[in-house]
């Protein structure tokens, strides 16, 4: 047999997992996508550190956080704890160990359902003191980074419910610890952009 | 009138001839072709498949169909404005009230960069790339068809914005504070928005989907540096929509919350810094323009190399070459606007870094020249468009490397010299690639090849059009003429310059209208130009070894690959050893094969992003309600579906692969 160009002919038969492949495929995939999403963050917050001084006369970021540092703090180590037990989570997933998955599956949203929580009570006394987004381009662009922020937590959640129904429903095959595995990466990206958040936004603001 | 929010019959432009005209016929079209599916009866066809396919080849046809409408669109609005400023001079103030002349320059860029440029180049890279790399389809076959819906969703809406309301008067990349709420109150940026941000995400899945394929799904064999230059080119322009993608989304989504909820990041007042979208919009645009000639240099390869009946010459710089234009792509975009006055430092170094593209693209245009020395040339018309190609685009190149002096660029920054270059780049790299591309990979698709007189008609139509067309522009550009300009007077000499252009257009509008009969007419004599070897041109690259079309599962077999032209050698060797090993015997073996199934859910979440676009462009809250809730139980239903994939059994492999046999040999 030549040894170039060798087409078409039946090659030794061999026995494809389709769905390890497919999860190779997916997750790679997923990480492409989070870099496309690390590009978006980038993008909000390059227009936040343009915007961040232009105040038109109102409260600069000082006189916002500095009373607030305790509790941006909390909401920071809430969502820092929930990114340790989704890790629990996949340490249970990658063991079989089904129930113990949902439990701290449960616990992940409980925390991260807190953090959005506290944010959204954040983001409702700037609104009722008269501070909202369309107050100056500092805080459009604040509400902005941090709301998407919140946003993709929010989504995350909604996702995280789904794959509960699911896992309880199918168990853990292939296809579930996948899906576990990306919303693991999502949610794992989540506190390192919020790591960002709160050093670009929140210390840097104070200091 | 409330509930329709603020559409109502007010937004039908009845008092305005070219638009009804325009809608009248857009409407007539849609019906004639609804009444010839009814009539054919071929409805049901058309939704199992070809509307719910998952079928990369489908998908990129469909996107090609898609595309040509649009070249026909954008087309019929250049004609428009060089009617308008062939006539509009003196007394005379043209046939074109201004506010619907603004708008069609707008459309008319927006169209031909999003809807006709973008969706060839993803239409050619879904019908050839899987097939090039020896895969059966692309990674995910149903973002795939998710990302073709998301994007007719903007072809759709930039459409209905004829009849129904208004497109944007801003010019194609809608600058603030004009596109600001302030200044355009209408809803004409509203439909520019919101038809982008939703083929924007399409063309971002697609980005992600084929960066996977590539780099997960080539057949056994083919390192990176085996892959055939197109995939590199598609490569590269993956990752170049992987990186700027997600800043058109940033860019148009804070525009969005300025004229939504009276944010303040592009406002004149309230600290607002409309400089911030202009940078933020062209750290999208430059990179985009790369998007779209990278695979356009792609295909000029893959031509230059078949018709020259030669290996192409510089393979790895060629390929090096693209990875630099990529990187380079994302440290130039400050020079659409040299005159912010960033200063003279910081204009410097984006001037030099412009002047630096033009050497790796000069290596390129001298990998082609190289190529062709001394090969056999057939003069087929894919040949000609590279030709012309490479005359056209390094003029268009070398008039960028005159406007990448910051000093020359402040003179001629915003005149018609700078519409010139683009034009003269964008047609001469762009279109002329992919046009000879369509004509090159037709048969692979089709099983027939395209008329080649009237393909050279065609050519010569648009390549004579071009220049007619584009030269006169880049001396009034020297004298001052302003794009975009709506009147002027007769004292500045320019008339019979406008009346050229004119001419020249019409020029290119007969190569078009040649290029539809080419279409048109080699359907109908489709028996004379056959292709039953599925090598029509004496390939070089996988895809020409499998039919013409391929099976849908592309190869019975997964090819194994050791050399970049494995075709070429294969046939070299077998010419040596003539015992052929893809005649398909009774007794060989086939395997079962593994295939995604049709899935009408891109279409149903199109449907939705469809209605959620048109609810918000019209305040219709409580149908952006309605449809928010419809996709995301269609994302739902897609989510808890696990039976998304199933096996074709080895008999059926088997029965496919000898009807192509016996077609070979008939």
């Amino acid at each position: 047999m030549s040894t170039k160009g060798i087409l078409n002919v039946p090659s030794h038969p061999h026995e494809h997992n389709h769905d390890a492949e497919a999860s190779s495929k997916v997750i790679f995939g997923f990480w492409v996508y989070i870099l496309s999403d690390c590009i978006l963050f980038s993008c909000l917050f390059a227009t936040y550190s343009v915007l961040h001084t232009s105040t038109y006369g109102g409260p600069g970021t000082h006189e916002l956080f500095t009373d607030k540092m305790p509790y941006v703090l909390t909401e920071t180590f809430i969502l820092l704890i929930s990114s340790f037990t989704y890790g629990l989570a996949m340490l249970a997933a990658h063991s079989k160990r089904k129930s113990q998955v949902l439990f701290w599956l449960m616990v992940t949203f409980a925390l991260g359902f807190s953090f959005i929580c506290m944010e959204i009570n954040e983001f409702h006394h700037l609104i009722s003191e008269g501070l909202g987004p369309d107050h100056s381009a500092f805080l459009s662009s604040f509400f902005t980074l941090v709301g998407t922020h919140g946003l993709h937590v929010t989504c995350g959640l909604i996702w995280m419910i789904i794959l509960m129904i699911q896992v309880s429903k199918h168990g853990l095959t292939e296809i579930t610890t996948r899906k576990l595995s990306c919303l693991s990466l999502f949610w794992h990206f989540l506190d390192i952009v919020w790591i960002f958040v709160f050093t670009v936004v929140y210390l840097m603001g104070v200091i | 009138m409330h509930i329709l929010g603020r559409l109502g019959w007010d937004a039908i432009p009845v008092n305005e001839l070219p638009a009804m005209l325009a809608g009248v016929g857009m409407i007539g079209g849609f019906l004639a072709v609804v009444l010839l599916i009814t009539y054919l009866g071929r409805w049901k066809w058309l939704w199992t498949e070809w509307l719910t396919s998952v079928d990369h080849k489908k998908i990129g046809v469909m996107y090609i169909i898609v595309a040509i409408i649009m070249l026909l669109r954008g087309f019929a609005d250049a004609l428009l404005m060089r009617t308008q400023q062939a006539i509009a001079v003196g007394a005379n103030h043209g046939f074109l009230p201004p506010h619907h002349y603004d708008q069609i320059f707008t459309a008319h860029g927006v169209i031909m960069i999003f809807f006709m440029a973008m969706p060839f180049m993803v239409g050619l890279m879904n019908i050839v790339v899987p097939l090039q790399i020896g895969a059966r389809d692309v990674a995910f076959p149903f973002l795939n068809s998710l990302s073709f819906w998301l994007f007719v969703v903007g072809v759709v809406l930039v459409m209905i914005s004829l009849i129904v309301g208004e497109f944007g008067q801003t010019g194609w990349l809608a600058y603030p504070p004009l596109s600001e709420t302030q200044y355009s109150p209408g809803v004409g940026v509203d439909y520019y928005i919101w038809s982008l941000q939703i083929s924007g995400i399409g063309t971002l899945l697609t980005g992600i989907n084929f960066f996977v394929t590539i780099l997960k799904m080539r057949c056994p064999g083919m390192n990176l540096f085996k892959m055939p230059v197109f995939v590199w080119t598609a490569l590269c322009t993956n990752i170049l929509i992987i990186i700027a993608f997600p800043v058109l989304t940033v860019t148009l989504g804070l525009l969005t919350l300025d004229r939504y909820l009276g944010f303040h990041f592009f406002t004149n007042g309230f600290g607002g810094n409309p400089m911030m979208y202009v940078n933020l919009i062209w750290i999208w645009g430059h990179p985009e323009v790369y998007i779209l000639v990278l695979p356009a240099f792609g295909i000029f390869s893959e031509i230059v190399s078949t018709f020259s009946r030669k290996r192409l010459f510089g393979y790895t710089t060629m390929v090096w070459a693209t990875f630099a234009i990529t990187i380079l792509s994302f440290i130039v975009w400050l020079h659409h606007f040299f005159t912010m006055g960033s200063g003279a430092n910081v204009n410097s170094f984006f001037g030099i870094a412009t002047m630096i593209i033009s050497i790796p693209t000069g290596v390129k245009i001298f990998n082609w020249l190289f190529t062709m020395y001394r090969g056999k040339i057939n003069f087929s018309v894919p040949m000609y468009w590279t030709l012309a190609f490479l005359v056209t685009f390094t003029i268009g190149g070398m008039t960028g490397v005159l406007l990448s002096v910051p000093g020359a660029d402040f003179l001629l920054h915003n005149s018609l010299f700078l519409i010139a270059h683009f034009h003269n780049t964008i047609i001469g790299g762009v279109v002329f690639g992919y046009i000879a591309g369509l004509i090159y990979w037709f048969p692979k698709s089709f099983g027939f090849r395209l008329n080649e007189c009237l393909g050279k008609a065609s050519f010569w139509c648009w390549v004579v059009g071009f220049y007619i067309a584009f030269m006169p522009l880049y001396y009034l550009g020297f004298m001052g003429a302003t794009r975009r300009l709506y009147h002027y007077d007769y004292s500045t000499g320019w008339h019979p310059f406008f009346v050229i252009a004119f001419v020249g257009a019409l020029i290119i509008f007969a190569g078009i209208g040649f290029q539809v009969l080419q279409i048109v007419w080699s359907i109908y004599k489709r028996k004379d130009t056959q292709d039953r070897t599925g090598d029509p041109w004496n390939g070089r690259t996988l895809e020409w070894s499998t039919a013409s079309p391929p099976p849908f599962y592309n190869y019975a077999f997964i090819p194994h690959v050791n050399s970049v032209e494995p075709f070429w050698d294969h046939k070299l060797e077998q010419a040596k050893h003539p015992k052929d090993h893809s005649v398909v015997t009774s007794d060989t073996e086939y395997e079962d094969i593994h295939m995604p199934k049709y899935t009408g859910v891109g279409v149903i979440i199109g449907l939705f992003a469809f209605l959620l676009s048109f609810g918000l462009i019209w305040y219709i809250w409580w149908l952006v309600g309605l449809s928010a809730v419809g996709i995301f139980a269609a994302v739902l239903y897609r989510s808890f579906d696990y039976d998304i994939d199933y096996y074709v059994s080895a008999a059926e492999v088997k029965q496919i692969e000898q009807e192509i046999s016996k077609r070979k040999i008939a």
